[in-house]
């Protein structure tokens, strides 16, 4: 087993998947609980997929996929949480309008490049050994942002989670606050990107989350539980895909899904 | 001073009234019942008071000033909070919601907070769960948990929206007497909003039917025209001899 840890640790690019994975372990585990308290699980997921548009103009332009990334998700998170509120087109409406949007110009985007099949594929399912130690640091500072963000807007979070209408009558600045809060998730969903992919980001920002909940009792330990719990997924994805020569992502998710279903099964 | 003081209000949606023409003056230790059809306009008027709804015209003042300025001094009640039941909160920390107007923007909960947390959940029969995670308590103490809340922040009004929806008839008798308590003991003024008449005339010092126009003569008791103008057709009512009738009595 340490020999294995030695082996597997050994490239420069196992240690800095593992570095992200971990940096964004804690990520997801704040922005999870929320997510999921919040019922806005849908709603990051149309982000996740929107933020692709971007990934791919940035990918044309030859510069930063992420960065680009993180713009289109954040203008999709401001784009959802403002139309479903003023105008007709219902919330699920407008999350499927900006998500189907936003995959459709990242293909095209994409497609007028070079060596187009690999990398969407990369973009589709994840490919976390091609994590750069610059994607670790921009992961570190995302996540000391929303962390501190959280510390600062924890008790308007949390009324704001528990009772929304409450929130609003007693003068929380209420839809200022929810729009930070998908900014925070698009944050989130596009470091996932890197790490599991487009299609299963969703999967880590809730499953731990989820897990985590059944047995503890407040949001920060919830918070503390999940971070854990993503940390145990993303290492042990990692080490078997390594020995098992299957793809990072998806056996970082399927990982998390025994976890999830056996803890399920445990707790009835 | 009046602690409300609602003058020629009027609230369109659009171009249709909701609100027409109100009058209410409310004084300390006044304990009002607001009763009247859905879609009356009860929980709009409810907003006004709290400056959630701006009057298209008429003035509102709460205790001499805007309602926005004086929202730390209002506790308030929405109608049966439909949160999840399980969601990871405790009563103490939701009780503490309620300082939030005191405690305002990006500041944490101190000491005084905490300490007004523990008093507001004692004086609704509840210190003894203060650690209980809110949705382990049952629909009547989770209301209790509520008012607390609404206390928190030693209002002077209280406004509490359709409070007993969802909860069994012994637990509304118990509610009732709490709001009673509070308003008799702390000279809380309380408005409460009601479709249960016959629940809330019991209970009240005066009542007042809204349906668009407010019908309101500042006692406990209405005419049965005036019930019958609200509500727009006839109404069975059940008149209470003692301790307050709603209906005047008839020869």
């Amino acid at each position: 087993m340490i020999e294995l840890q030695i082996d597997f640790l050994q490239y420069d690019f196992m240690r800095s998947a593992l570095a992200a994975g971990l940096v964004a372990s804690v990520l997801c585990s704040i922005i999870g609980i929320y997510v999921i308290l919040n019922k806005i699980v849908f709603i990051s997921d149309g982000i996740a997929h929107a933020a692709f548009g971007g990934i791919g103009f940035g990918y044309l332009l030859g510069m930063d996929p992420l960065g680009f990334g993180i713009a289109s998700a954040v203008l999709t998170a401001l784009g959802i949480g403002t139309v479903s509120s003023r105008s007709r087109v219902s919330e699920d409406t407008a999350i499927g309008v900006f998500l189907a949007t936003g995959m459709a110009l990242g293909i095209i985007f994409m497609s007028l490049s070079k060596g187009y099949a690999k990398d969407l594929y990369g973009y589709l399912f994840g490919n976390i050994l091609a994590v750069t130690w610059n994607d670790v640091s921009l992961i570190l500072a995302l996540t000391l942002s929303v962390l501190i963000l959280v510390f600062l807007l924890y008790k308007e979070f949390l009324i704001l989670s528990f009772d929304p209408a409450y929130a609003e009558a007693i003068g929380l600045p209420v839809q200022r606050l929810r729009l930070l809060l998908l900014c925070m998730v698009a944050f989130s969903v596009v470091v996932l990107i890197k790490i599991v992919g487009i299609i299963m980001v969703i999967a880590l920002l809730t499953i731990p989350g989820a897990i985590s909940r059944q047995h503890m009792k407040s949001i920060t330990g919830i918070m503390a539980g999940s971070a854990l719990l993503g940390a145990v997924f993303v290492t042990a994805g990692l080490m078997v895909s390594y020995l098992l020569n299957v793809p990072s992502g998806a056996t970082i998710i399927l990982t998390a899904a025994v976890v999830f279903f056996l803890s399920i099964a445990l707790t009835r | 001073m009046n602690i409300v003081s609602i003058r020629g209000l009027w609230v369109c949606y659009r171009t249709h009234p909701v609100l027409e023409d109100i009058n209410l003056d409310l004084e300390e230790g006044d304990f009002l019942g607001l009763i009247g059809p859905n879609g009356g306009g009860k929980s709009t008027l409810i907003k006004v008071m709290l400056g959630l709804i701006k009057p298209d015209r008429g003035t509102v003042l709460i205790f001499g000033r805007s309602p926005k300025d004086a929202r730390g001094q209002i506790g308030y009640m929405p109608q049966k909070t439909l949160f999840d039941q399980s969601f990871p909160v405790k009563a103490l920390e939701v009780v503490l919601m309620g300082r939030y107007s005191r405690v305002g923007l990006l500041r944490r909960y101190g000491r005084e907070d905490r300490d007004a947390a523990m008093r507001a959940l004692e004086a609704v029969g509840m210190g003894g769960h203060a650690e209980r995670e809110i949705g382990s308590l049952s629909g009547g103490e989770q209301q209790r948990v509520f008012v607390a809340r609404s206390l928190v922040s030693d209002p002077r009004l209280l406004l509490l929206d359709e409070p007993t929806s969802g909860v069994d008839s012994a637990q509304q008798t118990e509610f009732y007497d709490l709001l009673s308590r509070l308003n008799r003991d702390m000279g809380i003024a309380i408005v409460l909003v009601s479709h249960d008449i016959t629940a809330v005339s019991t209970h009240v010092k005066k009542i007042a039917c809204l349906n668009q126009r407010l019908y309101y003569h500042g006692s406990g008791e209405l005419a049965r025209e005036d019930i019958e103008k609200a509500y727009g057709c006839p109404v069975e009512m059940i008149a209470h001899g003692t301790p307050h009738r709603v209906l005047r009595r008839h020869d």
